[in-house]
């Protein structure tokens, strides 16, 4: 009902003037509205190509770390004063000055107390554990002289990446201007070896950043995961069939819905302070474990799960259901033979996601004491454990400069976990999705 | 199914409870500490015959408190702080029966730094306090204002003429409330004339009330991460940020501390007491739990290993104490003695 008031309709020529008057300024706003998204995207991928370069850069090195190779003399009577080689012998043994001797003969055995504090600060605090870890690998070795690469301090691998100048004044350097000397008496023998870090993923947490890993981190997150998974898929997934398929539709489940939405929306921390009410403080459980940690986290994702699981239910023709019925198979069947298998992928794929989710987060962990430093490696999940975010974040805030690239290093494992397990989501889907057609 | 589940769930729990018995110490607290505290934990954890306790952060009031919540083995076993107890929290402690020994560690010493791009800035306590307090009295001397500082030269002409720019810790930390009860409190309106004679017109004898820092954009709260503050400095020459001395410490080679009344934050300075900003750090252990979960005394005796002049916490960069305040710490460790009001004098 264009211009009403004027007289007649149109001519066609009239028609076409307007159409084509308004033509241009249609396909302009067109055009905006679809650079406007291609601005979106382009932005966004900039901030991931700047994320990705910056993490890359920083942890691919931090995979890295500088080995120092020295002969050292396995000399069984002050490794090993029992005999027994076991742990606890070789703990109470004198590994430490084995190492610390094998080096000083290396650098031709300077004298002065000084001198020899200088050149000790070269050897990581880890060397005299490793090389007790070497003996009890080898036990055919002992009273011999051999080989054996031992990690290099942190100041030392940040000297040798050259974050440690040279030009900068002694008393301004970590470094001693004597330690320099020494570590270039063995760069120029070249025993100083650049590797791919083995403490990063088989070691644990550590105040030295060169022995540290995150192998405790990952056990604890995959305990603490797995306790999530044990409680959140088949609650999940029950509570999503009953509300479906079974509930009666009233005000009671429209109320238990609306919780559950709600449920969905509560920030992560909350949980936390709730599982330190009732399992820490009201069961008595102790407190830094995965299996607190994970049902914690299993109460946060169930509502994700849940939601995923409905929709994924609702989208199951209900042709498919009456047929079953038709065919006098009861409720019951209904729903596990007919229901459930195609709207797997779904209830899967959104488990997955919140699984994910869950191994992102470090706030209701904070609470029940997984925010912590923890050496051991959890065998289970009542061991005192934290997860890998965490030590991401622990890692990020000590003073030690080594730890900046380790903390890159974790951050891109933890991202391979998590594409991984949308990787897993994705796959899972494509395998298991039926058509309906 | 899904009765099954949650009842199978439950059990799990319920059951599972007095199965675990804790038999690795539990620690949290002072975010100062921790560092330290950790150092410890690991060099125990090599002892075969002791598991690695377990240490958690939080800031020194969630130690002092955690500590005193109560007695069993859901509660932690060790309480870290860098501020001393104060009445109303050992009380609190005496209200849930736990009874406590104080041992003393060390010393940190808390800096004003900067990036050595810029000059060195050399500034009395006083005026420190001044440029920071979020309110300081009039020229006439009459009434508060809000602090009208905006260049350190405004304070004095000798200071750089530069905007007052300083990165710190949030209220949650115990070396922003010690920086404030040092520097504001104790050096400024303790001392300055004017400031002193306007905190006690306002019935604010020890100028308590100073401790409010500026929160018109010369103070800046950067969160809890030090190394975040380092990096700022670093980057922008004109900032400076108050922090931990072993972050000073660890990165000697991009930042220097100020002087604080023509004394640098350096490591003998701090521990001999003649850099006055600075505080000691404690831990609290809870007597009803030693022997009951194992390695609290291997725990204690491990700090006095690590402690001296030369220990690996000086190098990690605690002050170490005299020798005669470990002598007595030390003993403090075999006797045990219950901490008392009286004590916190």
């Amino acid at each position: 009902m264009i211009d009403s008031n004027t007289s007649g309709a149109l001519t066609p020529e009239e028609t076409a003037i307007r159409v084509a008057a308004t033509l241009k300024r249609r396909g302009f706003s067109e055009r905006r509205f679809r650079y406007l998204g291609v601005g979106a995207i382009t932005l966004a991928l900039c901030f991931l190509v700047f994320l990705f370069a910056g993490i890359l850069s920083k942890g691919i090195p931090g995979m890295f770390q500088h080995y120092v190779t020295l002969e050292v003399m396995l000399d069984k009577e002050r490794m090993d004063p029992k005999g027994d080689m076991s742990v606890g012998s070789l703990y109470s043994g004198d590994a430490v000055s084995l190492v610390g001797e094998a080096l000083l003969r290396t650098l031709g055995d300077p004298e002065g107390r000084k001198d020899k504090r200088a050149a000790r600060s070269i050897l990581s605090s880890g060397s005299a554990l490793r090389l007790t870890e070497f003996a009890l690998k080898h036990p055919e070795l002992i009273g011999q002289r051999v080989p054996v690469k031992l990690a290099v301090d942190d100041d030392i691998d940040s000297f040798m990446r050259g974050f440690i100048s040279r030009d900068t004044p002694e008393s301004d350097r970590r470094l001693s201007d004597r330690t320099i000397e020494f570590v270039d008496v063995l760069n120029q023998a070249s025993l100083i070896s650049y590797e791919f870090s083995d403490y990063l993923f088989l070691g644990s947490a550590s105040r030295n950043a060169e022995i540290a890993g995150i192998k405790g981190a990952l056990m604890g997150s995959i305990w603490t995961l797995g306790v999530c998974l044990l409680i959140a898929f088949p609650l999940g997934v029950a509570t999503a069939v009953y509300l479906e398929e079974i509930a009666p539709k009233n005000r009671m489940t429209e109320i238990i819905e609306i919780n559950i939405n709600n449920l969905a929306a509560v920030p992560s921390v909350v949980f936390g302070i709730m599982g330190l009410a009732i399992f820490i403080i009201a069961f008595g459980l102790p407190r830094s474990i995965p299996l607190v940690g994970g049902i914690v986290l299993a109460l946060m994702t169930l509502p994700t799960i849940i939601i995923s699981s409905r929709a994924s239910i609702r989208a199951v023709p209900p042709s498919i259901r009456d047929a079953a019925l038709a065919i006098g198979a009861s409720k019951m069947q209904t729903i596990l033979h007919h229901v459930i298998p195609p709207a797997l992928p779904g209830m899967l794929t959104g488990t997955i996601i919140g699984m994910a989710q869950a191994l992102g987060e470090t706030a209701p962990l904070l609470m029940i004491g997984m925010v912590a430093f923890i050496v051991d490696v959890p065998g289970g999940v009542v061991e005192p454990a934290t997860a890998l975010p965490v030590q991401i974040f622990m890692w990020a805030d000590f003073a030690e400069r080594m730890f900046i690239q380790k903390t890159s290093a974790a951050i891109i494992v933890l991202l391979a976990f998590l594409i991984t397990m949308n990787a897993g989501a994705i796959i899972l889907r494509k395998k298991l999705e039926r058509r309906w057609l | 199914m899904s009765f099954r589940f949650l009842a199978l769930a439950l059990a799990t729990v319920v059951m599972s409870a007095p199965a675990v018995a804790r038999d690795y110490i539990s620690i949290a607290g002072s975010s100062t500490v921790f560092p330290f505290a950790t150092i410890i934990a690991e060099k125990l954890g090599q002892n075969p015959a002791v598991k690695t306790p377990v240490v958690e952060s939080g800031g020194s009031s969630v130690g002092k408190k955690g500590v005193c919540d109560g007695i069993g083995t859901q509660f932690i076993d060790i309480g870290n702080a860098s501020s001393r107890m104060k009445a109303k929290e050992l009380k609190y402690c005496d209200k849930n029966g736990v009874a406590l020994t104080e041992i003393k560690v060390g010393y940190d010493g808390i800096v004003l730094a900067n990036s050595k791009d810029a000059p060195l800035l050399q500034i009395s306590r006083s005026d420190l306090g001044k440029a920071l307090t979020a309110e300081v009295p009039d020229e006439a001397g009459q009434n508060w204002i809000p602090n009208p500082y905006k260049k350190w030269s405004e304070l004095n002409p000798a200071y750089p003429d530069v905007a007052i720019r300083v990165y710190g810790p949030p209220t949650t930390s115990g070396t922003r409330a010690s920086f404030a009860e040092i520097i504001n409190e104790k050096s400024y309106c303790g001392k300055d004339e004017v400031a002193k004679a306007l905190s006690l017109a306002r019935d604010d004898k020890n100028g308590k009330k100073c401790r409010a820092m500026r929160t018109d954009g010369a103070y800046i709260e950067a969160g809890e991460q030090d190394n975040l503050i380092v990096q700022k400095l670093a980057e922008d020459p004109t900032a400076f940020g108050i922090f931990g001395f072993s972050y000073l410490d660890q990165n000697s080679d991009s930042i220097q501390g100020s002087e604080l009344d023509g004394v640098a934050p350096t490591f003998e300075a701090i521990g001999t007491g003649e850099y006055k900003a600075s505080r000691a750090l404690y831990f609290y252990v809870k007597h009803a739990h030693i022997g009951v979960v194992p390695g609290i005394s291997e725990y204690m005796t491990e700090w006095t290993k690590h402690w001296g002049d030369d220990g690996i916490l000086a190098d990690a960069g605690m002050i170490p104490m005299s020798k005669a305040e470990r002598k007595e710490m030390m003993d403090r460790m075999n006797d045990l003695p219950v901490l008392k009001k009286g004590d916190l004098k």
